[in-house]
């Protein structure tokens, strides 16, 4: 159908993939960085907008599909990486990108991130984590640390070790996991690039400061350090992790492996197929 | 040589097989079947289990006849017991009296109390010990033989069909089978009942499930992508569908769970190709959110229930109707879609195709209400033409000019942009939206998009298949779903007693044709109306959306005994007697 669509060359600015939305977010929310990055990485490898699809669920962030120019679709909580799946595996031949935030990825959808990096299909996963609910205006999320106090949900705190996403895709076979800084705008992009590039499921956890119910992790600017360098050795890559101190940025991992590929078969006309049913004379 | 012998031919024979699981009934069954429909005949083979993988207790449940057959009759002709394990759990579903002729296993001993009681004709035959006499071969198909032989199937074709089913496996040889099969015809000969079907009339016949019909249907409308997580009874939809659909191009994914599977499609839908996922009760309760999506989002989506018993897991292996109200209703907000409901086997091929192309044509998720008696019983058919009805989606063209995804149009149906073309690119939403898709909390934007997603249904022209009409009369019975079945031979039995019986079985469930039922109905001054749910959802769902007639009773029975033909006939009787105030 639209894949036998020319793909016509035009020179895109990375504005040119914005839409004339003015996002929800606060001033200062983390996600600016990461939708600038993004943008200027389509805008880097040329892809047409009508080439991009852009997923997500609910939360903050999963409203980013909105504020740019290419298809999106905004979901259910949770939902974004089956719905990039079944997009990417039906359409191959799109750029199809899955967005959202800590807790629509690692809490209620948490179950889906675990078989996204098992089956590999291919697209990218955006993950930008804050830590902390905003939407609903500054709950615990799975990534928050066990003694923060800050929200009235959970007033003494969680009393849970937060959820480790890098080992976490490590351990369920993401072929390519990586962390950023939504702050460090030109190293985003890039990873966000390479993630894209990769052929398979590609995890990038972005550090994507909360404002306002977060207002410590503007630290993180001072905080984040270079931490990995990509290595095709599990084992190497696992030793690194347990050194990480949750800041550490880089591309940790990155060991293509086959795609998701459904089956083939030889091609049948439908009467045939219903031949099967024929009682024999 | 005996009386019963001379008993004039029959139209349809009702024969049971049981045993433990592993005995190999449901083998021995279908063997009956595919011979019976390879010497030209109809029949249906339900089965009931329980709820055990391996073991437990088996009944196979066969009626074959000249004419097609759709339903269970209320008893059975002639019962084969390869052992008595767990016969008990079948005593509520299979009625015995004392015209029926029970053949045991005479290693087995005497028969469970309830078949006594029964007063059935009892024979022990040595079942078990012929198939010893011949290397390879179980007492199931020596039970073939001698069923085979009473109700006068072709020598032949149960011969070709055993060979078929068996050659291959293990070390059975043809020439084992030929004698094995003249050893169960003696055996057979020696008893003194016969259930001789009248000389078939051969026409072309396919063989198959509901569940496979409905594979069919789907491939017919022009599904190419599924995503779906097994479960009971629903799970061979999924399967036949993993073998075909690679050939004619699409593919099928196992999906981690039913959130995964039905979301899978709707990405797949989005981008453009027609997808499908099938399941039954507890993943559809999981579905909703994601149905309520594609509602909002104006997505097409076909979702296959296979029903069982409910609530909550209830009995994963056997039939019910409940599942009408989560069909209709389940999702929050309002949130209007098609329900579309297969009233046979063949049907379930040409409802899917049906619901494939509604859901296209209209941008919405469509359920199908199937259910574990159309989807696990195997029956021989008339085969289902193939309907015009092919996917088409109204789209954007490359560079079209203003588009807005959902803009109102006179029959609330929008250009939907596809990703890969140029000149549509929209975010769709799960929030209320303007016609941009731009997210919106403005009363009537809001306002707006509900009324284009239920105008689009109602006022879309669903043509004659809406519902299948039979008959005339001021007596009718209204009902939907595999129901149908039992429930049109209930009204042929009143028929043949002098009685004009209008029959009205609903095929478009959801948006409720108001306008073609009260049409249908008009008329009638005693309506029954018929289902197999204990919560009355059909009765109650009619009476909140239609005018019924006044002296409208309801007969809704749960699952898993299901309505035979003699229970609605009864109460037809007696609502033929009642006064119409």
């Amino acid at each position: 159908m639209s894949g036998e669509h020319q793909v016509k060359p035009r020179a895109l600015a990375h504005k040119d993939y914005k839409s004339s939305y003015k996002p929800v977010w606060c001033a200062g929310c983390g996600d600016y960085g990461v939708l600038n990055a993004l943008t200027k990485s389509l805008a880097a490898l040329e892809i047409p907008t009508e080439q991009v699809a852009l997923i997500s669920g609910i939360g903050c962030s999963s409203r980013l599909p909105a504020y740019t120019r290419a298809y999106g679709f905004h979901g259910v909580h949770g939902r974004a990486l089956p719905v990039a799946a079944g997009l990417a595996i039906s359409r191959p031949e799109l750029t199809v990108i899955a967005v959202g935030g800590d807790g629509d990825g690692f809490s209620i959808g948490g179950n889906h991130f675990i078989h996204a990096c098992r089956r590999n299909a291919n697209f990218s996963y955006l993950v930008m984590d804050n830590a902390v609910y905003g939407m609903t205006k500054g709950q615990a999320s799975p990534t928050t640390e066990s003694d923060w106090t800050g929200s009235k949900l959970a007033p003494q705190g969680t009393h849970q070790p937060p959820f480790q996403p890098l080992e976490m895709a490590l351990a369920a076979g993401a072929p390519f996991i990586a962390r950023a800084f939504s702050n460090a705008s030109n190293e985003l992009a890039q990873i966000i690039s390479e993630a894209i590039e990769f052929p398979g499921f590609a995890f990038v956890q972005i550090l994507s400061p909360c404002v306002t119910f977060r207002p410590e992790q503007l630290n993180w600017k001072k905080q984040v350090h270079e931490a990995f360098s990509p290595t095709a050795d599990k084992r190497e890559a696992y030793l690194k992790l347990l050194d990480d101190d949750g800041i550490g940025t880089g591309i940790l991992y990155r060991a293509p492996r086959p795609c998701f590929q459904p089956d083939t078969a030889a091609a049948r006309s439908l009467a045939a197929i219903a031949a099967d049913f024929e009682v024999p004379a | 040589m005996t009386e019963a012998k001379e008993k004039p031919p029959v139209d349809s024979c009702s024969l049971a097989l049981i045993g433990s699981g592993g005995a190999g009934v449901m083998t021995a069954g279908q063997i009956l079947l595919d011979a019976a429909a390879e010497a030209g005949y109809f029949g249906l083979m339900t089965r009931s289990t329980g709820p055990q993988v391996r073991g437990g207790e088996a009944a196979a449940v066969l009626r074959l006849g000249v004419t097609p057959v759709g339903c269970q009759d209320d008893r059975i002709d002639l019962l084969v017991a390869l052992d008595w394990g767990k016969a008990e759990h079948f005593s509520d579903e299979l009625v015995l009296d004392a015209d029926t002729v029970v053949i045991a296993d005479s290693a087995e001993g005497e028969p469970p109390v309830w078949v006594t009681d029964s007063g059935a004709r009892h024979y022990a035959v040595r079942l078990s010990e012929l198939a010893g006499e011949h290397s390879g071969l179980r007492a199931n198909i020596i039970a073939v033989g001698i069923v085979g032989s009473l109700v006068g199937l072709d020598f032949e074709c149960m011969k070709n069909t055993i060979k078929r089913r068996l050659i291959g496996k293990g070390n059975l040889l043809a020439d084992v089978i030929q004698t094995g099969l003249q050893a169960s015809i003696s055996a057979a000969e020696s008893l003194q009942c016969a259930y001789k079907l009248a000389p078939p009339q051969p026409q072309p016949r396919w063989l198959l499930t509901g569940n496979e019909a409905v594979g069919m249907g789907a491939l017919r409308g022009g599904v190419r992508f599924c995503a779906a997580y097994p479960i009971t009874p629903s799970t061979e939809i999924q399967e036949w569908l993993a073998r075909r659909l690679p050939e004619v191009g699409g593919c099928l994914v196992q999906a981690e769970d039913e959130l995964a599977s039905i979301n899978m499609c709707i990405g797949a839908s989005f981008g453009g190709g027609p997808a499908m996922t099938a399941t039954s009760g507890p993943g559809l309760s999981l579905m909703v959110e994601a149905l309520g999506l594609a509602v909002a989002t104006e997505t097409p989506l076909v979702v296959v229930d296979v029903m069982r018993g409910g609530p909550s897991t209830g009995i994963p292996t056997k039939s019910e109707q409940a599942d009408l109200a989560i069909a209709v209703y389940g999702a929050h907000g309002d949130a209007p879609r098609l329900v579309l409901a297969p009233n046979g086997i063949g049907d379930c091929v040409t409802t899917t195709q049906w619901a494939v192309f509604l859901a296209e044509a209209l941008q919405c998720p469509a359920v199908v209400l199937s259910d574990q008696f159309l989807g696990q019983s195997r029956a021989a058919i008339t085969p289902p033409k193939d309907r015009e009805w092919r996917a088409e989606r109204r789209i954007a063209p490359a560079d079209i000019s203003d588009f807005q995804r959902f803009r109102d149009s006179s029959d609330g149906i929008s250009i939907m942009g596809i990703p890969g073309t140029p000149g549509s690119e929209y975010t769709a939403t799960g929030l209320s939206h303007k016609p941009s898709a731009r997210p919106s909390a403005i009363s009537a934007d809001h306002r707006l998009q509900l009324d284009k997603q239920l105008r689009k249904l109602e006022q879309f022209d669903y043509g004659d298949d809406w519902a299948d009409i039979e008959g005339d009369g001021s007596l009718g019975l209204l009902t939907w779903g595999s129901t149908t079945q039992a429930a049109r031979e209930a009204v042929a039995r009143v028929r043949a007693d002098g009685s004009a019986v209008r029959l009205v079985s609903l095929r478009l469930i959801a948006p409720l044709d108001r306008v073609r039922l009260a049409r249908a109905l008009e008329g009638i001054d005693r309506l029954l109306v018929v289902e197999q749910s204990h919560g009355a959802q059909f009765f109650r769902y009619l009476r909140a959306g239609c005018e019924l007639p006044s002296h409208t009773r309801s007969l809704a029975e749960p699952g898993p005994l299901l309505l035979r033909p003699g229970r609605i006939a009864a109460t037809l009787r007696v609502l033929e007697m009642e006064q119409v105030k």
